[in-house]
């Protein structure tokens, strides 16, 4: 019972949220009461669907990278020859998270023009901190003794790298990439500003034209996606960590 | 054969293993025994090449270990440590198939050799095979971890502490498993501990070592009657000498003629089992029956007392 009613909600709220998507105008009625002056009360300058799905593609983009990078400069400054790069590479990723998104926007355009380009950037510096930082932890906090037996069955480095420690770092490291996931869906909205197609179109039109049935519509989708996303990597996490006999968090 | 000449590794200016030279014969268990920093496991890791040493050289059946890129040669010596270190994401079939998977064997031979492993270990394959570590008790852990380190039939077992997890009771039957097995297959063993009692137990030779230097290499018999320094009589303990010494006889070599009233003790136990048996029952004489259950004579505290006592 404890476990049936928070899944029988969020199989309706999934139902509701993607029925939205595809086709908004069924709720009508119930965003016509945040309008005024007679205005249309669902997003009519583009489709919700395509946009959702440009908005999650840009997300996919930049967090994909971020992994590919993050990831690989945990694994660089774990090694031997790589742990002169920590503090640096420490430094480096920090900067990114320093930087606000808005500011990277900014000085991103004139580097790279309007559009897709400077909020990928954006996102990509955004998301490089959680994932690095929890690989990081990961990859060190490694139980001693299962490392020595992995040298001491004669892996070589790769091996031992690839077959023992990341595996056991998986969950640590899906935790960093969930973070990193949540908060690019919601800054990618702002990504609108510098005309890059994303969510963030619906929610500056309405603040734009004051309708306040757009800015909730466009939020409404992102937080619904952010839940949903969340939910699916902490599932993911919960099955790796279930694996090795880990407490659940 | 284990040959260790002239061994030494230092830390920068700190000496962990100073100059040790032993040899250990094929198909028998040495014990190296010593207080925590004595060098002891240092010594067993430059076998391995864990640890390279500063100086000296380690040869295995006369061939130089540095003959091989480390990762081979370790693939081709087991080595089992104190808490398993058995991989958490992999399941126990997997974690004794690690090394001959590394050396490439065929899926077949791997599973054969699996569910032989876990017969042998009193662990039935059906039922353990797919289990995941923390999913198994103490006792159990333990003996997959030997297990693992004896799936690509080393010739040679290296152990470092690999009973120091386990509860009195249980440690006692590992110990008795770790013997028959290293009969059945006839591994050379080196096992590293702390404990005087588990190294008279298993050991054919022990040896001593005190801050990075080998004090006393010599059968256990010998550590117990004629301790080299002062430190190895420390580490032997005076008031548990004599039983010690009892405890590596049998009650088979201790018969002697007549008859006795009560229990009988089977003529494989040990002499120190023996004299416990005997303390406890208030007699100075049991019977004593061989394997097949015929009576071979009597055991007699008097006889013991005489075997506990220092040989000249």
């Amino acid at each position: 019972m404890k476990l049936v009613l928070p899944a029988a909600l969020r199989v309706v709220l999934l139902v509701l949220l993607v029925a939205f998507i595809v086709n908004p105008g069924w709720f009508e009625p119930l965003f016509k009461p945040l309008t005024e002056n007679n205005a249309p009360a669902i997003y009519n300058q583009g489709s919700l669907l395509s946009l959702t799905l440009q908005h999650l593609g840009t997300v996919a983009v930049a967090t994909i990278a971020a992994i590919i990078v993050a990831i690989g400069l945990a694994i660089l400054v774990t090694r031997p020859f790589g742990a002169e790069f920590l503090p640096l590479s420490r430094s480096l990723v920090n900067i990114g998270q320093t930087f606000p998104p808005v500011a990277v926007l900014a000085l991103a355009v004139p580097a790279v023009g309007f559009g897709e380009k400077p909020t990928l950037i954006a996102l990509f510096l955004y998301g490089l901190l959680p994932i690095f930082e929890n690989a990081l932890t990961g990859l060190t906090t490694l139980p001693a003794n299962v490392v020595e037996a992995a040298r001491g069955a004669g892996m070589t480095n790769g091996q031992k790298l690839l077959r023992v420690e990341l595996p056991l770092s998986l969950p640590v490291i899906l935790a960093g990439i969930r973070l990193s996931v949540v908060i690019s869906l919601a800054t990618a909205t702002i990504g609108s500003t510098v005309a890059a197609k994303t969510l963030g179109e619906v929610i500056i039109a309405g603040l734009i034209s004051n309708n306040l049935a757009f800015v909730v519509q466009g939020g409404l989708i992102v937080a619904g996606l952010a839940v949903f996303i969340y939910d699916g990597l902490m599932a993911l996490e919960r099955v790796a960590a279930r694996r090795m006999g880990q407490a659940v968090r | 054969m284990i040959e260790i000449e002239n061994i030494t590794k230092r830390y920068d200016k700190q000496t962990v293993v100073n100059d040790v030279s032993m040899v250990i014969e094929p198909r028998t268990i040495a014990a190296i025994v010593g207080t925590s920093g004595s060098g002891k496991t240092t010594l067993l890791r430059m076998i391995n090449r864990l640890v390279e040493p500063t100086s000296g050289t380690i040869k295995l059946d006369g061939v130089d270990n540095h003959s091989l890129p480390d990762y081979e040669l370790r693939r081709s010596i087991g080595y089992a440590i104190q808490g398993h270190g058995l991989f958490p994401h992999r399941t126990v079939a997997q974690n004794i198939a690690t090394v001959p998977l590394l050396l490439g064997w065929d899926k077949e031979r791997i599973d054969e050799r699996v569910d032989e492993l876990l017969r042998l270990f009193q662990l039935d394959p059906a039922a353990f095979g797919p289990r995941y570590p923390h999913e198994l008790s103490g006792g159990q852990q333990q003996r997959v971890g030997v297990a693992r380190a004896l799936a690509a039939k080393p010739n040679v077992l290296l152990m470092d502490e690999p009973f120091g997890a386990l509860d009195p009771i249980i440690r006692t039957k590992a110990q008795e498993d770790l013997l028959a097995i290293q009969k059945h297959f006839g591994t050379t063993i080196i096992l590293v501990t702390h404990d005087m009692e588990e190294a008279v137990h298993l050991g054919h030779k022990i040896a001593v070592m005190d801050g990075g230097r080998l004090v006393q290499y010599a059968k256990p018999a010998e550590i117990l009657a004629k301790p080299a320094s002062s430190f190895v009589e420390t580490l032997v303990g005076s008031s548990e000498r004599p039983f010690r010494l009892l405890s590596l006889g049998r009650v088979g070599d201790a018969v002697e003629k007549g008859s006795a009233e009560g229990e009988a003790i089977p003529a494989d136990a040990s002499q120190r089992d023996a004299l416990a048996e005997l303390l406890w029952s208030g007699k100075p004489a049991l019977p004593v029956r061989g394997a097949d259950g015929k009576a071979l004579g009597r055991i007699t505290v008097d006889g013991l007392v005489k075997l506990a006592a220092r040989p000249a």
